[in-house]
């Protein structure tokens, strides 16, 4: 708790505007460099190149090969939100009534394979997806199957490999939102006679919608843009946006396509960042450690 | 170095002896005008509270003067020179805030010491300034400790030595007892009261606490929606405000709405018929025309009881028992009236329903155009 | 009572459910490092024995080695200047009358609202033309940007929980602003500068999309080797390399866990009061 912070926060500062102005010039000077003239140089490829076009931007949504990628995209994207949403809320209730040892045992299995690297994860995935793998092992251990079976290069393994990989972005804005609800709230729907799923349907999930919005529209995004697990795990049936755009620039050199698709993609992630704006809290995805 | 010049000749001040001065200071924040045409001073060695309701503005005007903030329009002079740009650092000001702010990663000692060290004094002297500066807190023996390990009254007493351990020019103080409890509070005025004298340190105090400000100001600035309302010493604003607004902040005060019967000057003697329509003497706090609609302004301990003879009649409504004194509601023709009395007056403790006749000295009811 | 018994079956699922999850999260990249020690050329769990034989194979092969170094130096690299740029920006956004605010604010959550592959596609088209590709400067460049919205938002966070006053007094006490920020800001916002910057090395160091496409024959950054080995072969030394990588993480974060735990505000500085 902070007394009035926006009184200080507004009122005197510590540094004068030119002070403020050259405490922030590295940081444009950064982001320059290898953020914004970047991006503008490559979307100046999809509209200029070799004059003012929107060629490149018709393609995209004229060829079917194309087409399929962007719906393939989506719909895995989507996929991967939906069962990220579904494992997660239910962890992410449990933690915000957890206390003590548990909830710090937890959080760190919800922060650990967000902090580690995720080709290492992908990796794992491969390995317990290969055909002599630990998975394919239980299944014929177990006798659900006969023959070890192919799971690498399908589009289940790319789901459930990416759900894993994303599934803490979901986690701890749902987490922090669940945290938040005073418990007062449940006792009086309790006391007024709802019983546990009612509290929950009437109570409980309209306040945390926040979110549920905000951790699905992350997973959503992060999503259609995913580059490592879908390449490694995935073959050329369940390509998506990224990796084609990855072909397209290392494959045939042609810049002003793949700044096409990278254009569309641009465009929809800003559409969901305008809608979404006022729910995404972008702070709890960072820093949590 | 200025800060090593010491006090004395630093608080000469300019010719009319005035240290700080405040001129036309407006500050806006948005459509919002926090202060808006402010000006008055503040004597060499003068205690002057700043005093007014919440979000009157007088954070903002003690801002302007620390230099934490820069007016719109409006000068601010610290001994007779123009300071209303000079960044803060450089105003040789002392500053005690609201919430201690001692440094809570250097000791308490090295808490005094700060602001010797940015004047570059020598460890050695630094420490011996410190150290007195504590034992003038009357804290000797808690400068190792860290201040998380204080109460909050040392905490501000600490705060109070690293504030004064440079002899600056003029202490700023902006509400710093409101955090602590009410004994620790009443405990704490006096002792500033007695470290302001010692030091001979010129005090702007904020507070919006009127106890607070009528027991240690000289004089006392009342603030309201950002302008000044009056400034002058507590025993001339509690008996002749000069506002309807300042006769209700400061103190409690009875309003009884009147008319007037003719004309009077601010100062004199005015015959009204008040709300119920009964006849009064009372004194014009400001000018005013016959037939004009006023505010009677009368304190509860200025009305004085009888059972006998002519004049405004009240009956009791309820008494509310308050140790050494009793407070009576009484019901008027006009409005119900607070009424002081003591323990033993010759009252006793009326019933509900007694009646009484008011009296009170024409200068102790100001009417006030309404 | 009934109500009461409805209520543990039902939690009592949906706890066991939870505990599967966060299992889940963790069991995939647990299996790796039981898995490294395995003597098999097929990694399998459990593992029939116990060699050291793949780590001997990471620690002795040379381009496993130069792609380990390259990201170590990248990474320290980037966490020192991200923590230094970020820390700088921050002070401006919180402390100081920073003109076009709003623009900054943007900017600063820009990196993680764009998909890495559009940044990684774009930093390569202008990184190649500036003969950026495989440098060192080109690496930290991109990293550092990466990095920001990480650092800011930690530093941020850290500034926001320390009490502006105490800037304040240290003003009033005769500090000149940098004196102010020297003597009492940085001192109570450091454990924020450390995480920060763990943040910023632990980002640097796992960092595969731009790596992917900005590394050259010569300068490949270590998730830019283990990419290039993943598609090509799943061999055993990729465990003891993602074991090693795993390992480095965790110890950043403890470290970062207990930075972030040190110093804290006096409790007097941060009591709430009422007025003002
Ligand atoms: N930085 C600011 N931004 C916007 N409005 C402000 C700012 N500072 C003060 N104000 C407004 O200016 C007015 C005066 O504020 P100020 O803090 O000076 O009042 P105050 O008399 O100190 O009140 P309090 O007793 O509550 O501390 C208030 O209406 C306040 O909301
Ligand atoms: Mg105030």
């Amino acid at each position: 708790m902070k007394a009035r912070p926006s009184r200080f926060m507004l009122g005197g500062r510590t540094y004068s505007p030119a002070a403020s102005l050259l405490l922030a010039t590295p940081f444009l000077l950064v982001l320059m460099l290898a953020f914004l003239l970047p991006l503008g140089m490559l979307l100046r490829e999809s509209l200029f190149v070799p004059s003012f076009t929107v060629e490149h931007y018709r393609r995209v949504f004229d060829e079917p090969v194309y087409l399929r990628v962007m719906y393939r995209t989506i719909r895995i994207s989507a996929l991967v939100t939906l069962i990220s949403l579904l494992l997660g809320y239910p962890l992410a209730a449990m933690m915000a009534r957890t206390r003590g040892l548990m909830l710090n045992l937890l959080l760190v299995a919800v922060l650990l394979p967000l902090w580690t690297s995720v080709l290492v994860r992908t990796y794992a995935w491969l390995v317990l997806l290969q055909r002599n793998g630990v998975v394919n092992d239980l299944l014929t251990g177990l006798g659900i199957v006969d023959a070890p079976m192919q799971l690498l290069r399908t589009e289940g393994a790319v789901v459930l490999a990416m759900s894993h990989v994303l599934l803490p972005f979901v986690v701890l804005p749902l987490y922090a939102t669940l945290r938040a609800i005073p418990d007062d709230y449940a006792r009086a729907a309790r006391m007024l006679g709802a019983n546990g799923f009612a509290v929950f349907r009437h109570v409980t999930l309209p306040l945390s919608m926040p979110g549920i919005t905000s951790g699905c529209v992350m997973v959503f995004l992060l999503a259609l843009g995913f580059f490592v697990t879908p390449a490694l795990i995935g073959g050329p049936q369940q390509m998506m946006l990224a990796t084609l755009v990855q072909q397209q620039v290392t494959e045939l050199l042609n810049w002003p396509f793949a700044g096409a698709i990278i254009g569309v993609l641009l465009l929809a992630v800003l559409g969901l960042m305008i809608v979404f704006h006022r729910v995404i809290r972008l702070d709890r995805f960072v820093g949590q450690a | 170095m200025r800060a090593a010049a010491g006090g004395a000749e630093l608080r000469t001040g300019t010719g009319n002896g005035e240290h700080v001065g405040v001129h036309e200071l407006v500050k806006r924040y948005g459509d919002v005008a926090a202060v808006d045409g402010v000006t008055f001073g503040v004597r060499t060695g003068e205690f002057l509270a700043l005093l007014g309701p919440s979000g009157s503005g007088k954070t903002t005007v003690l801002m302007n003067i620390a230099g934490f903030d820069f007016p719109d329009f409006g000068r601010i002079e610290i001994g007779g020179q123009d300071v209303t740009w000079t960044p803060s650092h450089k105003r040789n000001l002392g500053m005690v805030f609201q919430r201690y702010t001692l440094f809570p990663h250097m000791t308490v000692l090295d808490n005094i010491a700060f602001p010797l060290r940015m004047r570059k004094i020598g460890r050695a002297e630094r420490e011996e300034r410190a150290r007195v500066a504590l034992r003038t807190v009357r804290l000797e023996g808690y400068g190792e400790r860290k201040p998380a390990q204080l109460s909050g009254g040392q905490q501000q007493r600490v705060a109070m030595a690293r504030a004064v351990v440079y002899n600056p020019e003029v202490l700023l103080m902006d509400e710093p007892l409101s955090a602590l409890d009410k004994n620790l509070r009443e405990e704490m005025q006096i002792e500033i009261k007695h470290l302001q004298r010692e030091l001979g340190v010129t005090v702007i105090f904020v507070t919006h606490d009127q106890t607070e400000a009528l027991t240690m100001a000289d004089r006392i600035a009342v603030l309201d929606l950002g302008k000044l309302q009056q400034l002058d010493t507590p025993k001339a604003l509690y008996e002749q405000p000069t506002s309807a607004f300042v006769a209700g902040f400061i103190g409690e005060t009875n309003f009884w709405p009147a008319v007037a019967s003719g004309d009077a000057v601010a100062g004199s003697e005015l015959g009204v018929t008040l709300e119920g329509g009964e006849r009064a003497t009372v004194t014009a706090a400001d000018a005013i025309r016959g037939g004009q609609k006023v505010k009677v302004a009368i304190r509860p301990e200025n009305i004085r009881l009888s059972k006998d003879g002519a004049g405004v009649q009240a009956s009791v409504e309820e008494a509310i028992y308050a140790g050494s004194i009793t407070t009576l509601l009484l019901r008027s023709k006009g409005p119900t009236l607070r009424v002081r009395v003591g323990p033993d007056g010759a009252l006793g403790e009326p019933a509900p329903g007694t009646p009484f006749t008011l009296g009170w000295q024409t200068r102790h009811a100001r009417a006030y155009a309404a | 009572m009934r109500r009461r018994s409805e209520l543990t079956a039902g939690r009592l699922a949906a706890n066991a459910f939870a505990y599967g999850v966060a299992i889940f999260l963790l069991v995939p990249t647990a299996l790796i490092v039981p898995m490294s020690f395995g003597p098999d050329r097929y990694l399998k769990f459990p593992p029939s024995g116990f060699t050291l034989e793949w780590y001997s194979a990471y620690f002795s092969d040379r381009d496993w080695l130069d792609a380990t170094f390259f990201s170590l130096r990248i990474a320290v690299l980037t966490s020192i200047v991200a923590t230094v740029v970020g820390a700088l920006v921050s002070l401006a956004l919180v402390r100081g009358r920073l003109p076009g605010k709003p623009v900054f604010e943007l900017l600063v959550v820009g990196p993680v609202i764009v998909p890495n592959i559009a940044i990684a596609i774009a930093t390569y088209l202008v990184f190649d033309g500036l003969k950026l590709t495989g440098t060192t400067l080109g690496f930290v460049a991109a990293h550092t940007a990466l990095a920001m919205p990480f650092v800011v938002f930690t530093i941020l966070a850290s500034l926001h929980r320390y009490d502006a006053d105490l800037e304040r007094a240290a003003l009033s006490c005769g500090a000149s602003p940098l004196q102010a920020f020297t003597w009492v800001t940085l001192p109570q916002i450091l454990p924020g500068i450390v995480s920060a910057a763990l943040f910023a090395f632990i980002i640097s160091f796992d960092e595969p999309v731009i790596s992917f496409f900005i590394s050259d024959l010569d300068h490949r950054s270590l998730p830019r080797k283990m990419f290039e080995d993943i598609d090509y072969n799943v061999s055993p030394t990729l465990a003891a390399v993602a074991t090693v990588l795993t390992g480095l993480t965790v110890l950043a974060l403890v470290a970062g866990h207990f930075a972030g735990r040190g110093r804290q505000a006096s409790p007097g500085a941060r009591r709430p009061t009422s007025g003002n």
